[in-house]
């Protein structure tokens, strides 16, 4: 891997060139240098998942053999195949009887496809209401809104699982989903979204006869499509990748999601890591199919809370 | 905070009542909030007074779990790693974002976004999972981070990143920059991108440098974003729990001497581990006053919230 000190001194002497080209304004030089910067953080962003994904596929015998894949004449089912991937997969006995890891993927699926509907309907609901209507203590609200963004989730943790003990709501998807179906922050989003929304199209609604709850289902909730784009991504990564709830409450084997799972599997395959890096490549995947589908909506979406301002 | 909404325009609003559709509308958020939210709250207050073993049996302490918080040498330990944690957010990882951010600004669009997009990616993977990950690139001799750093610099092959008190929290701040780098970058490109560029011109014309034209101008007119980045940073940085929890699973995320423990990592450990909800409610009070006041005098220093 020496070459890698060969290939920066290149990179440097070519900038120094450049700049010797025309040192008065040097617009190549410096384009150039912009581009190898830039170059060089996505290399080493990009690194640690090149790497993932080698791991995963390389066998137990040549994984720390190469950093990265096995050169492209040794590639064979002796060096790269799915053993760790079978592993993982394989029913594995606990309490609850076998459990297979899908089990654990179908869990995340629905935990997090269900938070996201449900957060979805209810914080646009409530944006619409503080975006579009006046109301007695619409201020009061809005600053009340705003203090509860800054208390910590954690503060809360021991109380609501005291709370969940006494509602006999441990270890249920229910305990899980309901603390978070309305947060403040995606109550404000949608707000910032539908305050653009003309109100004299609001008003044609009326004109016509539409109920108001029909008004924010079918006329307003299209028109705030990007934001709604954007939020889905933000609360399904959210609760996919939410630990410390579903550790504190879930208890069966069986109801485990993957960050839960994954997290225990570190000690159990301690020897053996290629079988838990394989889960997390299988983990990233789906918010990353997601990702890529919304990413227009979602950059521009996290930003508009915060230039506005 | 700048996410807040700006103060309502009364023009944007329709001024009557409506019956009681507005209520009906709020009504999830007022019930779910009372009951997850305002009643945690006041709960967590009245909890702090009491020594709990598991939810069901409790003894009222009075001051005693603070008491104990204040004598506890693992607490200040726990409270000093997330401090030098949030610092090295503040001041590493903050101006990385910006530098990086300025980078892309100028740039042309179509790498631009690819870039971006490059930059962000590892926002989409959970803490626990780049744990998980980072874990294994500290491994000695074999771990990519340990190859990388031999290669570049010739030190490092053998290191103990996660075994070695002394490099624990530097193997912490790494992975937090892989992580939260381009996340930062995002709004500082968003901001960058509104600010007035003829007022920029109109500097550059009149003789100011590069360096003095980003000091004087461009940075002045999104200290808006600067702010709301840093106070939401460190806010964040003080809630760091899950990240350490996986680089270091043999010790639940203290690390060799507690070098890797957080405020949070405390808090789970004394009240979801060793049972005792009551101190772990003490530790969220202590932890959510810091963060109070911290952001308080961030927006106060500053100026924003005056404007």
């Amino acid at each position: 891997m020496n070459s890698m000190r060969w290939a920066l001194l290149g990179m440097v002497a070519l900038f120094f060139v450049l700049y010797a080209c025309e040192p008065r304004r040097p617009r190549l030089a410096l384009g150039y240098l912009k581009i190898v910067l830039l170059a060089l953080a996505s290399a080493g962003v990009l690194a640690p998942f090149v790497w993932l994904v080698a791991a995963a596929f390389k066998d137990k015998s040549v994984l720390n053999e190469y950093v990265f894949f096995p050169p492209l004449r040794l590639w064979s089912s002796a060096t790269l195949n799915l053993n760790n991937f079978r592993e993982l997969l394989a029913g594995k006995s606990s309490v609850q009887g076998t459990v297979y890891f899908w089990q654990y993927l179908l869990n995340s699926v629905f935990f997090a496809s269900t938070s996201t509907v449900l957060q979805l309907f209810f914080c646009s609901l409530a944006g619409y209401a503080v975006a579009k209507y006046n109301f007695r203590g619409k201020a009061w609200l809005l600053s009340f809104m705003l203090g509860s963004l800054m208390i910590p989730g954690i503060l809360l943790m021991p109380p609501i699982y005291e709370l969940m003990v006494r509602l006999h709501l441990v270890d249920t998807y229910q305990g899980l989903i309901l603390p978070g179906v309305v947060s403040a922050y995606g109550i404000f989003l949608f707000r910032q979204a539908m305050i653009a929304v003309p109100n004299e199209m609001i008003d044609a609604g009326r004109v016509d006869g539409c109920g108001e709850f029909w008004i924010y289902l079918r006329l307003v909730m299209p028109l705030v499509r990007p934001m709604s784009a954007a939020f889905c991504l933000i609360s399904f990564l959210g609760s996919w990748n939410s630990f410390f709830a579903p550790n504190v409450f879930l208890q069966s084997q069986d109801k485990l999601t993957l960050p839960v799972v994954l997290n225990l599997y570190i000690a159990q395959y301690a020897n053996e890591y290629g079988v838990f890096l394989a889960g997390t490549l299988i983990a990233i995947v789906p918010p990353a199919i997601l990702f890529f589908a919304l990413q227009r909506e979602f950059i521009s979406g996290l930003s508009t809370g915060a230039v506005k301002g | 905070m700048s996410r807040s909404p700006r103060s309502p325009a009364p023009r944007a609003q329709i001024q009557t009542h409506r019956g009681g559709a507005p209520y009906w509308f709020l009504a999830p958020y007022l019930v779910l909030t009372t009951v997850f939210l305002l009643y945690p709250l006041l709960h967590a207050g009245v909890l702090a007074f009491y020594q709990t073993n598991g939810p069901r049996s409790r003894v009222f302490v009075g001051l005693d779990n603070f008491a104990f918080l204040l004598a506890d040498p693992v607490f200040h330990k726990a409270l000093k790693n997330t401090t030098i944690f949030a610092l090295c957010s503040v001041f590493l990882q903050l101006p990385l974002s910006l530098g990086l951010a300025l980078l892309l600004n100028s740039g042309n669009s179509k790498l631009k976004g690819f870039f971006r997009l490059v930059l962000f990616s590892p926002n989409l993977v959970g803490q626990i999972f780049v744990g998980i990950l980072f874990g294994v690139l500290f491994t000695p001799r074999y771990g990519l981070i340990n190859r990388f750093s031999q290669a570049l610099i010739g030190w490092g092959l053998e290191e103990q990143w996660l075994g070695n008190p002394a490099l624990v929290m530097p193997a912490i701040v790494i992975t937090a920059l892989w992580v939260w780098v381009g996340f930062n970058m995002i709004y500082f490109l968003a901001a960058l991108q509104s600010v007035d560029k003829g007022l920029e011109e109109a500097a550059s014309i009149d003789g100011a440098n590069a360096l003095a034209v980003f000091w004087y101008v461009t940075l002045p007119s999104m200290r808006h974003v600067v702010v709301f980045v840093v106070v939401t940073s460190i806010i964040g940085s003080y809630q760091l729990f899950e990240l350490p929890l996986a680089l270091l699973p043999q010790s639940n995320g203290s690390g060799p001497d507690n070098s890797g423990l957080t405020v949070i990592g405390y808090l789970y450990q004394v009240a979801f581990a060793g049972g005792d909800l009551g101190l772990g409610a003490a530790v969220g009070w202590t932890l959510a006053v810091i963060i109070f006041v911290i952001s308080w005098l961030q927006i106060r220093v500053t100026g924003v919230a005056a404007e």
